[in-house]
């Protein structure tokens, strides 16, 4: 049983451990807030002087935000529901026993060790070129005029992309999640008389509902951040249609030099990533209570 | 007799220790080919100076300038000699960025340096950057096809024949396009290649008052015409195609004719890299009748950051890259139409030279017949033909590029493209000051 004094003890021993953690966290972000109340251009130093919150006034009436904002959306939104609504499937198959289900799994799990400016290079040059990519391969062999992915639907090339990229993930949790399924219980529903559809609507699937709380909350913390497929596919362009809050603050930053007003950005990122965050844990979050 | 050998030696030895001491620089360069040339060149360099070893980091040309601009300005430290264009020489040197280059040797010749050129480095008359190799822009086409539509390319033509032409000579099926040009969004890609277009068309970025002028009929024929021959005559993915990606499309065959910098003249002749090195032909940048043609004026030159602290090494370095006896030495190991061009007089005037490139004359032509006072048919108030030497230029050209690269995808109509173009650039003037 600790006493008052072993107490203190462990506190003043723990001190240094917590400072330097919270240092670790204050500094930047102090930083963060510090410049984006300055006017700092990188490209016209020696001019730094405070504006106060001019540049969140002028990052947020940017015409490239709201945009912006929109694309971020979209993809973080679609990508999670791509990722989970083949995952599940993807996931069912995987739990089956077949010859070789190591090798397949590996194969599955694979493009999620791929680095993201590798599977953007990849995807753009060696499969979604309209010259000499794969795709444009197939088209024309059935006749057909081949998809200029990165022109006529950009953002959607990139949520190609990036589900790809995720769907191991999701494939991965779920998979583990169904294989913790107890045994007994589908032996029951078997030999109840069910079938395999309704074993897996009022077993299988309630079963997942955790698993896929997680699958949503873990991706959506990485998906608002998306930034290589972008950077490597597309540059944000053409005009906004793939810029995303990501994206916009860099381009701030190190397209325009505005160290301020990407600050700016970033707090304004920071600010959108909490409301996302509160508002998910609230509509899913009841899952991991039950 | 032996002993006083051995001592003499030993001597020699101990001498040797000190002056050993190696000196590292840290090179920052762009991966152009010509570059990557001047790399595997390297050992020429080091032979003559055994006591400085030198390290390269190749940049893709954004990534460049990003790490670059990134370094200087934060007084990072951690190049040496940088690779920067002209834009950058006059900005950078006036902040005092920049160390000004007084002693690059005896036999350096700075009188050679191509006027138009050594202006673009220098300020109040001190160069602050060498000349690495020097551009402008022209027509490059294919001679097969033009002959065999029975087109022939005028030594100055017209954007009127260029239009007609890439539209007679596109051949979807056979993969065989009018016209390749610049689209991927950037200050220094498709903005450097619209921007010369529009001064051909009377165009330019600001009035006297630094007003942005893309609400003028003249841009807006500019865009039209671009959009619309892209369109019709260009290859599908244009607006992700930059210097590079066209010149793969050109050496592939693809392209019927290309207008970009004129140092890819001794790549698109070059046996080993193009399928079409030998049906190459060369014209000025087309005009409008106006009196100024779609040229633009470049040099990738050298420059020692101030506060460098191996500057005597640096500018040695840099000596040796830009003199003569580089182009001698590449001349000897690669043949004399893969040296760096237009940055010297004298290679004009060299008939090894002017023999194996039948680009030289109209490289020579282009550079002078490009402005950076005067790039315009009306009067303004910045410097430089396809940007305006302004530090808040690459923000603004690569937002506006970004518009239009929207407006050659079709994601954007082109007086949309011209509208957000000129909100985002009076928004960005009237906050950096110019527009009160």
């Amino acid at each position: 049983m600790a006493t008052r004094q072993t107490q203190l003890l462990a506190r003043t021993l723990l001190t240094p451990a917590v400072g330097l953690l919270f240092i670790w966290m204050i500094v930047p972000l102090a930083l963060t807030i510090y410049f984006s109340t300055l006017h700092y251009s990188l490209l016209d130093p020696g001019s730094e002087a405070f504006v106060g919150l001019e540049n969140f006034r002028y990052f947020l009436t940017d015409p490239a935000f709201l945009a912006s904002l929109q694309n971020t959306l979209v993809l973080v939104g679609s990508v999670l529901a791509l990722t989970v609504l083949l995952g599940v499937p993807l996931a069912l198959l995987l739990d089956q026993p077949v010859i070789g289900l190591n090798i397949v799994r590996l194969m599955v799990i694979a493009p999620f060790f791929v680095m993201p400016t590798v599977s953007a290079l990849v995807w753009k040059n060696l499969l979604m070129h309209p010259v000499s990519g794969l795709f444009a391969w197939i088209a024309s062999l059935f006749g057909l005029t081949p998809i200029d992915w990165f022109t006529d639907a950009p953002l959607l090339a990139v949520i190609l992309i990036v589900s790809w990229q995720w769907l191991p993930f999701a494939t991965l949790i779920l998979l583990t999640a169904m294989q913790s399924l107890d045994e007994e219980q589908k032996e029951a529903a078997e030999m109840d008389g069910a079938s395999a559809v309704s074993t897996f609507i009022y077993i299988t699937l309630p079963h997942l509902a955790r698993p896929v709380t997680v699958v949503i909350l873990i991706e959506t913390i990485f998906l608002l951040t998306v930034f290589a497929e972008i950077y490597v596919t597309t540059g944000g362009g053409p005009g906004l249609s793939t810029t995303n809050i990501a994206f916009l603050i860099y381009s701030q930053a190190l397209i325009q030099y505005d160290v301020g007003t990407a600050s700016a950005g970033g707090l304004v990122a920071v600010v959108i990533a909490n409301v996302v965050a509160f508002f998910l844990v609230r509509i899913v979050g009841r899952n991991l209570e039950a | 007799m032996k002993h006083v050998l051995g001592a003499v030696c030993g001597a020699s030895v101990l001498l040797a220790v000190p002056a050993m001491a190696e000196t590292t620089l840290t090179i920052a360069t762009v991966n152009n080919g010509d570059m990557i040339r001047m790399q595997g060149l390297t050992g020429e360099f080091t032979k003559k100076n055994p006591d400085t070893s030198v390290k390269w980091v190749t940049l893709e040309e954004n990534v460049l300038r990003q790490r670059v601009t990134t370094d200087i300005a934060t007084k990072g430290g951690q190049f040496d000699v940088l690779t920067i264009g002209t834009y950058e020489v006059p900005i950078w040197a006036k902040k005092g960025w920049l160390v000004p280059l007084a002693n690059l040797g005896a036999d350096y010749d700075v009188a050679d340096l191509l006027p138009k050129i050594k202006d673009a480095v220098s300020v109040d008359g001190k160069l602050y950057a060498a000349p690495f190799y020097g551009e402008s822009s022209m027509v490059m086409y294919r001679t097969d096809l033009f002959d065999k539509a029975g087109l022939k390319m005028p030594e100055s033509p017209t954007w009127d024949f260029v239009v007609d032409a890439a539209k007679k000579l596109t051949d979807k099926s056979a993969g065989v396009y009018g016209i390749c040009l610049r689209g991927k969004a950037g200050w220094g890609e498709n903005m450097a290649f619209l921007s010369a277009m529009a001064n051909s068309y009377g165009a330019r970025w600001f009035d006297e008052k630094w007003q942005p002028q893309f609400n003028t009929p003249e841009w807006k024929a500019t865009l039209t015409t671009y959009v619309d021959l892209m369109k019709q005559a260009g290859p599908p993915g244009a607006s992700s195609n930059g210097f590079n990606e066209n010149l793969a499309l050109f050496n592939a065959g693809k392209c019927a004719m290309w207008i970009d910098a004129t140092v890819a003249a001794s790549f698109v002749t070059n046996p080993k890299d193009s399928k079409v090195a030998d049906k190459v032909g060369f014209a000025l940048a087309p005009n409008t009748g106006l009196g100024k043609n779609a040229n633009w004026l470049w040099a990738w030159s050298l420059a020692i950051p101030a506060g460098s602290k191996k500057a005597e090494a640096a500018e040695k370095f840099i000596a040796w890259a830009t003199s003569k006896d580089y182009t001698k030495v590449v001349a000897a190991k690669e043949g004399w139409a893969n040296v760096p061009p237009g940055t010297r007089t004298s290679l004009y005037q060299n008939p090894d030279y002017l023999k194996v490139a039948p680009f030289a004359k109209l490289t020579l032509a282009s550079i002078d017949a490009a402005d950076p006072n005067k790039p315009t048919v009306k009067p303004v108030p910045y410097v430089g033909v396809q940007y305006a030497a302004i530090p808040e230029f690459q923000g603004i050209g690569t937002q506006v590029g970004q518009q239009f690269s929207a407006a050659l995808a079709g994601s954007m109509t082109v007086d949309a493209a011209l509208t957000a173009a000129q909100s985002s650039t009076e928004r960005e003037m009237k906050r950096a000051g110019y527009i009160k």
